[in-house]
């Protein structure tokens, strides 16, 4: 089994992480930008440049608010127009404000804290009240990508493109997950404080401001706020999950009607991920259960976990192997659930057995110790199934215990392992706060990472792949003749750095 | 034939076993009406002993058995009038048309009067004053000789189960509530009606309410009419000394209220349930349409799927189709196989063939209704030739399905007698035969144009804001004959499930192909499936430039109506999009060795480029 004290040493202060090639991990120093993939744009959002938490509707809507209505006349549009803090502003604001009313807004405040507080105990994002970029999502078949910030704006990126258009809706507030629609150019959910949104954005169109009837708005009584979201890898369907409801919800979403899927216990779902085979589903729940819903009927196999709620988990890319993290633990579990030819059912394991194991390793650095490992926020697969990234929480208090990216290599035969990589470290100070890897990256495996600074960077592994390619269900085109031939200029290379 | 005789049993079993379930659930459902009738809060004890007693009397068996002559009668009504193919009255009088058809008039006839049996087990089963229709009673405060009186709590109960009935089938044909939904996820039928209770209880609470306010209003202005009727022809007397039940004060009897009300939803309740069960079983997939090779030849997929009739067999065959692409390889297989001896791909020749007369079918339906709105030029408002034209391509089908299920009733049908019937459907009942999808004939322009003339009462009704002069035979219309919004749209994809179905199946099965067809029979139907897709792709975008048509229709509160139907056009745009992008994404590159015309291997490029 695979331990931290098995990985190469974190870089020193000062030196970030370019890139894999040739089994090694390079690194540069600060600034220098020896590599860059032109392809994908590295970006940067500065904290100063977000208007942070003006909500400019509902602060000029006051003036315009007629006054002498009553109070509750007034509150009650505020609350149509700006939902909770809208509500609170305008009491705030109320000259007749009383005990009674100071009473409801404390009442109140308390109900918005623990919505935020919801989100980010369950986000995958680590420190998610506090980023600056709290969501982010690859397109699966294309190079553009959506990023959600911390000014509830969401920006679309397309490299071959010279418009960046910017989603505002008037529902879109503290988004937690972002998800572009498989087999589709332009649909992309958005999860939302009250609901989800499917935003429709026509990649031809030259608007950089699509209108918020570009937007469908999915809301079911009860289903807020919704933490995460999971489009199944056909496109059809669309899954949500809220805390608060005990039901995790199947949309159609062009026909904008959902079917409520609820068992007993757990209280809430949490975390949604659809493997990406389709054939099944990952629902936590904020108790130390969760379950495995297989689609083709839709019945569920309970996981009850020992320790705590599983925090993360991702899918191999056949969908036959599940590989989560559990709240208060420091290892990785793994699921292997194998198909039976010719039926549709599948049966499940028996019990989860531990493939790495991420408790606290000290390195030794020129400035003092390191300590890397703890619990665990987020897992992250390539498509390919080669590389495993895993977000390290590490301890916000103490400044030995940052946040840490380690990468794992992923093998599968003769049994399935995980091999030491290394750790991948961004700008001294920049801690790393949200992973995804490219969806299809010809070369091997596009790690994105968005720092606590607002930047984000993409750290690439170049690779050849050890399976034969699978153009199976969901599979990316053929590669095209020359990237092949590239991949076959490299082998050489390849080989002697693994003798 | 066998084959139809042999399909139709399947049907028919399933309601049988549908409406089996909903006699069995009536015992529970009973006793838990009995509890809440008698409901009382200071003596639970006598209260819980009084409900068992009565429960184990003569009288409650003899009710229940009552009660599940009604669910059986209420169950086959259900299988009588079901439909997968919606209804959609494109105006108020085509809507008023469908209430007074003789053919609804009766289903609505024998609802009021299982209404009636059920009121009279509510009334006796809640006991007390409402137990007997009669009493003795003593007219003149000498002690003269005592009399039959009427007891009008009971009769108001009666009359308000006559009521519910018949105003739940009225509101089951304003709600479309004979339509059988397909479900958007495939679950185990306990599990499907397990979460499906809560919401038949919360429909049938809320529409007892709302029946029971009606009801109160019409009894305090009619009630006299049956009240006097009822006592001439049983001569009973009326008890001048009990409060007469149709004035303010008799009515404001908060427990009257309360058992009409709980009648009301036990009523519902048990009907809702006949229904939802009906719907969950009827649209069960776990058919055996892929057992080829047998005996039962007529039931593989390929046979069903090409058949006409019943729609509902097509419809499921189509379902299959959609999910054996999706999940079963070895099914997928059997697909692609080829005959023995022969070599002929037999099973892909015939799910394709069918599939893509379907996509066809919509196209030519598209085209045609772009056509006639574009040849009724601008200026005639758009909206006149999408109303003339959706009541031909949307209640064909209907009327279409109705023949076909019910040959004996035929006569019935064309209801051109009825003073209310629409001029739509007078004039559409003749090329009822043709312009059924399912036969892939639509009607010629030429006839859709003459037609519009015919109908130009409608022209008038867009002009309504601009107080346009109208002629005066137009204006007794004028009530009845606002256009529902984008009803037309509605009813051009009224039967569009189908399409999606078709679709998604072939557009899985070509992704499957890439790797799984060892003979490349799929090869073969490529470039008709690209550009028949393709074509469709351009029709639905052109319709959903026209008013109307992108619309989003109100979101529909939870009735036990299903209204998914409202929305099918977006869902087959979106799943025609998402076949495409299925195809491009599997093929990539490889397209382009695929024969096509410049024009659609310019939209192709579209899509591998994911600019659509």
């Amino acid at each position: 089994m695979c331990s931290l004290a098995l990985f190469p040493p974190p870089l020193p202060s000062g030196n970030t992480t370019l890139c894999e090639s040739n089994n090694e991990l390079l690194s540069g120093l600060n600034g220098e930008d020896t590599f860059q993939d032109s392809c994908h744009l590295n970006l940067y959002f500065p904290r100063d440049s977000l208007k942070l938490h003006s909500r400019p509707e509902s602060s000029s809507k006051a003036a315009f608010l007629d006054h002498s209505e009553t109070l509750w006349m007034r509150s009650a549009s505020a609350w149509r127009d700006g939902g909770i803090t809208g509500l609170l502003n305008e009491i705030t604001n109320s000259d007749t404000e009383g005990e009674q009313r100071r009473k409801l807004k404390s009442l109140d405040m308390r109900k918005l804290h623990s919505s935020e507080d919801m989100i980010a105990e369950f986000s995958q994002v680590l420190n998610w009240p506090d980023c600056v970029v709290r969501a982010f999502a690859w397109h699966p078949h294309t190079d553009k990508f959506a990023v959600a910030l911390l000014d509830d704006s969401i920006k679309i990126y397309n490299p071959k493109s010279a418009t960046t258009p910017t989603l505002k809706h008037r529902l879109q507030r503290n988004v937690a997950a972002l998800q572009w629609k498989p087999l589709c150019a332009s649909g992309l959910a958005v999860a939302c404080q009250s609901c989800i949104l499917v935003w429709h954005v026509d990649p031809c169109s030259l608007s950089t401001r699509p209108s918020s009837g570009c937007a469908q708005v999915l809301s079911h009584p009860g289903h807020s706020p919704v933490t995460s979201i999971s489009w199944s890898p056909s496109g059809s369907l669309l899954v949500s999950a809220s805390p608060m409801d005990t039901a995790m919800m199947v949309w159609d979403v062009a026909a904008e009607n959902c079917v409520p899927l609820q068992r007993v216990g757990g209280g809430g779902v949490t975390l949604l991920s659809w493997s990406p085979d389709g054939s099944h589903v990952l629902a936590s729940t904020p108790s130390a259960l969760f379950r495995v819903w297989e689609t083709r009927m839709w019945t569920c196999e309970r996981w009850p976990c020992i320790k705590g709620r599983c925090q993360s988990g991702c899918w191999s890319p056949d969908g036959s192997r599940l590989l989560f993290s559990v709240q208060g633990e420091s290892v990785i579990y793994a699921l292997t659930f194998t198909a039976t030819p010719g039926f549709s059912s599948v049966s499940g394991p028996q019990a989860a057995s531990v493939v790495a194991d991420l408790s606290e390793t000290t390195f030794n650095a020129q400035n003092g110790d390191i300590v890397v490992g703890g619990e665990i926020q987020n897992l992250a697969w390539d498509p390919k199934g080669e590389r495993l990234a895993v977000l390290l929480k590490g301890d916000p208090h103490a400044a030995d215990r940052p946040p840490m990216i380690a990468v794992f290599r992923t093998r599968t035969s003769p049994i399935f392992e995980l091999l030491p990589c290394g750790f991948v470290q961004g700008e001294s100070g920049d801690e790393p706060r949200l992973i995804q890897f490219h969806p299809n990256f010809q070369q091997g495996a596009l790690l994105t990472v968005c720092w606590s600074s607002g930047k984000i960077s993409h750290v690439p592994f170049y690779f050849l792949s050890a399976r034969v390619p699978h153009f199976g269900f969901n599979g990316s085109p053929l590669p095209r003749p020359q990237e092949r031939f590239n991949d076959f200029a490299n082998q050489s290379l390849y080989t002697e750095m693994l003798s | 034939s066998h084959a139809n005789f042999q399909c139709n049993k399947v049907i028919c079993w399933r309601a049988t076993a549908s409406i089996a379930w909903a006699v069995l659930l009536l015992p529970p459902t009973t006793a838990v009406f009995v509890i809440l009738s008698r409901f009382s809060i200071f003596h639970p004890m006598q209260w819980l002993s009084e409900c068992l007693s009565l429960l184990l009397s003569i009288n409650a068996i003899f009710s229940l058995i009552l009660l599940s002559g009604v669910i059986i009668m209420v169950g086959f009504l259900n299988l009588e009038y079901y439909t997968v193919i919606p209804t959609i009255a494109c105006s108020k009088i085509a809507l008023l048309g469908q209430l007074l058809h003789p053919r609804q008039f009766f289903s609505s006839l024998v609802h009021g009067v299982m209404g009636m049996v059920v009121g009279w087990c509510c009334a006796v089963t809640v006991g007390g004053r409402y137990e007997t229709l009669g009493y003795s009673c003593q007219q003149s405060d000498d002690g003269g000789p005592s009399q039959m009186c009427l007891n009008e709590y009971h009769l108001f109960l009666l009359l308000s189960g006559v009521f519910m009935g018949f105003s739940h089938s009225l509101l089951g044909v304003i709600h479309n509530m004979n339509y059988v939904p397909f479900h958007t996820i495939q679950q185990y039928k306990y599990l499907r009606f397990k979460e499906s209770i809560p919401l038949v209880v919360k429909c049938s609470a809320s529409q007892a309410l709302y029946s029971m306010r009606n009801f109160i209003v019409l009894y305090f202005f009619l009630g006299h009419i049956p009240k006097g009727w009822i006592c001439q022809t049983l001569q009973l007397e009326v008890d001048r000394s009990a409060h007469a039940l149709d004035t303010v004060g008799g009515l404001l009897d908060l427990s009257l209220l309360y058992h009409t009300w709980i009648s009301g939803t036990f009523l519902l309740f048990t009907w809702y349930t006949t229904l939802q069960l009906f719907r969950i079983f009827v649209t069960e997939v776990s058919f055996p349409v892929q057992s080829s090779f047998t005996d039962n030849a007529h039931q593989c997929l390929a046979k069903v799927i090409a058949e006409k009739q019943p729609i509902i067999l097509k419809f499921l065959a189509l379902q299959d189709l959609a999910l054996l692409s999706q999940h079963s390889p070895l099914r997928r297989a059997e697909v692609f196989s080829l005959s023995q001896p022969g070599g002929h791909p037999h099973n892909w020749i015939a799910v394709s063939k069918e599939c893509l007369s379907l996509l066809s079918d919509l196209t030519q339906r598209l085209v045609t209704y772009h056509d006639t709105v574009a040849t009724n030029g601008r200026a005639k408002s758009l909206s006149t030739g999408s109303e003339r034209k959706n009541s031909c391509l949307g209640v064909c089908p209907l009327h279409h399905r109705r023949r076909l299920l019910q040959p004996l009733t035929a006569p019935f049908t064309p209801d051109l007698d009825s003073p209310f019937s629409s001029p739509a459907l007078r004039r559409l009942t003749a090329p009822v035969e043709q312009c059924s999808p399912w036969h892939g004939t639509v009607q010629s322009p030429h006839i859709a144009r003459r037609g519009h003339k015919l109908w130009s009462t409608s022209a008038g009704e867009q002009q309504i804001e601009s107080t346009a002069p109208l002629a005066p035979r137009m204006t007794s219309f004028f009530v009845f004959n606002v256009q529902l919004p984008e009803a037309s749209s509605q009813a051009l994809f009224a039967d569009s499930q189908a399409h999606i179905w078709a679709l998604e199946g072939l557009s899985y099965l070509v992704q499957a192909s890439f790797t799984e067809d060892q003979f490349g029979v799929v090869q073969t139907t490529l470039p008709s499936i690209l550009s028949s897709m393709l074509v469709l792709q351009e029709a639905v975008d052109r319709h959903f430039k026209l008013p109307h048509a992108s619309s989003k229709p109100v979101r529909c509160s939870s009735t036990m109506g299903d209204c998914s139907y409202k929305t099918l056009r977006f869902a087959l745009r979106a799943a025609l999009k998402t076949a495409l992008y299925r195809i491009t994404t599997t093929f990539g590159e490889h397209l382009n060795a695929v024969q096509l015309s410049s024009e659609h291997r310019k939209k192709l490029q579209h899509f591998l480029e994911y600019k659509e």
